[in-house]
């Protein structure tokens, strides 16, 4: 399967595969108007299968986001179709705004304006916590 | 400056000398009955409640300051669809202190950001209650006289429990605490509870749903009311508010020198026939709560003087 190289974009590799639907989500990627591939179950040495995302243009990315899922990701800076930076990701310690509270019972779910605010509690087991009601995320 | 949301806030040092100046105030009331004069307490209740906003209320009032607040969301903008970071905003502004409650859980810490004072969480959900903890702590340490090696036995509601959750996030600082819980499935002490505060710490306990089966073997007793307000479903809470009632029967398998204690109200699963038992002590742990309150206003007043100190 081809996929055109991009000139100007990002590209994040070494995606678990399974989890590219669901950064491309968190991403908000939907609602970029350049072109975004998303290549799934790409055959990989390291990780036997992985998912890839890359998007034609030099956007400003949320790299909590793709820490929060999947901090073995790696981001791949593209310009004048060459790799000008290569980053590698971690869990972030907190995320703003990007899940929200299903707790019923929140805060969250009635004041307006609040930031949605999620911690990371247990690093080994990579659980986040609402920082409210501490409610862990699905 | 400081707040108190989470009992674990406070320092096993800081909740040591609040015993300690709760003690002194009940020993000489006298000498604190003009400490606070000229400070404001408000007491934002957007849920009911009867002895938590009542014993602020005396607390304050015993240290000579003054108090202002509304006891229901019915009666405060909060009807009116006002936010509780505006309510907070506003209300810092016209007293020296907050205690604060709210049916859901965060909100004091989302008030805390937007007062200009101190925030007391007075409650918060089924989240936490650090003022119901203190009161727990003072209670334990006058009724036994320590902290360390205290079997614990927490029975009922430990899912919806807020103060069962403060109380063993309190308790699991202590040495060679042993905590029981004693449960329905539905309504088990959760998960995060359990690892965070007890397997995490390496203390001992065990879970069971027969009360019978563990009478004999606990310090302290710690009932709890199933809470028809925490359950979404009627049905679920009439299934399950019977599940436990403590009565004269069951108190003869108890240590002579065990006590039992009630954060309150009682609905019926403690037998008014318990109340004279002397190991009964939550009525005079629902005394305890105004002296503890009192030592903890002072403390984020930052008045850290008796009369004649």
């Amino acid at each position: 399967m081809n996929v055109d190289s991009i000139k100007n974009g990002i590209v994040i590799d070494h995606i678990a595969a399974g989890s590219g639907m669901r950064l491309y989500d968190l991403l908000g990627l939907d609602a970029l108007d350049c072109s975004v591939a998303i290549i799934k179950n790409v055959p990989s040495r390291k990780m036997d299968k992985k998912d890839i995302i890359k998007i034609d243009a030099d956007i400003a990315i949320n790299f909590d986001v793709i820490g929060f899922v999947d901090p073995g990701a790696t981001v791949n800076i593209i310009r004048g179709g060459d790799l000008v930076e290569k980053r590698s990701i971690s869990a972030p310690d907190r995320l703003v705004n990007v899940l929200k509270c299903k707790n019923p019972r929140c805060i969250t779910s009635c004041e307006q304006d609040i930031d949605h605010v999620f911690k990371l509690t247990d690093k080994d087991n990579k659980i986040y916590r609402c920082i409210y009601c501490e409610t862990k995320q699905n | 400056m400081r707040h108190l949301i989470n009992i674990l806030d406070l320092s096993v040092g800081e909740i040591d000398e609040l015993i300690a100046r709760a003690d002194d105030i009940m020993a000489r009331p006298d000498a604190y009955s003009e400490v606070c004069r000229g400070k404001i307490l408000a007491t934002l209740f957007f849920e009911p409640s009867t002895r938590t906003r009542l014993s602020f209320e005396s607390a304050m009032l015993s240290l000579g300051g003054s108090v202002l607040g509304f006891s229901e969301a019915a009666s405060s903008s909060a009807a009116k669809g006002e936010s509780v970071s505006d309510t907070l905003e506003v209300v810092s502004s016209y007293c020296d202190i907050i205690a604060m409650r709210h049916p859901k859980e965060g909100a004091p810490l989302v008030g805390c950001a937007h007062s200009s004072v101190p925030v007391i969480n007075a409650g918060d959900g089924g989240h936490y209650h650090p003022t119901q903890t203190l009161t727990d702590l003072l209670t334990i340490r006058r009724e036994t006289g320590r902290f360390d090696g205290l079997t614990i036995g927490l029975c009922g509601d430990l899912k919806f429990g807020r103060t069962v959750h403060s109380l063993i996030a309190a308790m699991s600082r202590y040495k060679g605490v042993r905590f029981v819980l004693i449960s329905p499935d539905e309504l088990k002490l959760p998960s995060f509870i359990k690892q965070e505060y007890i397997k995490e710490r390496g203390i001992e306990y065990s879970q069971c749903s027969s009360l019978d089966e563990v009478m004999g073997e606990v310090d302290i007793l710690y009932m709890t009311r199933v809470q028809r307000e925490r359950f979404f479903n009627e049905e679920d809470y009439l299934r399950l508010k019977d599940s436990y009632i403590l009565d004269a029967e069951k108190m003869k398998a108890a240590k002579r020198d065990m006590i039992v204690m009630h954060p309150l109200p009682r609905v019926n699963e403690i037998s008014t026939a318990v109340d004279s038992d002397p190991r009964a002590c939550y009525f005079r742990q629902a005394k305890y709560g105004r002296y503890i309150r009192m030592a903890l206003i002072m403390k984020m007043l930052g008045v850290d003087r008796a009369k004649g100190e």
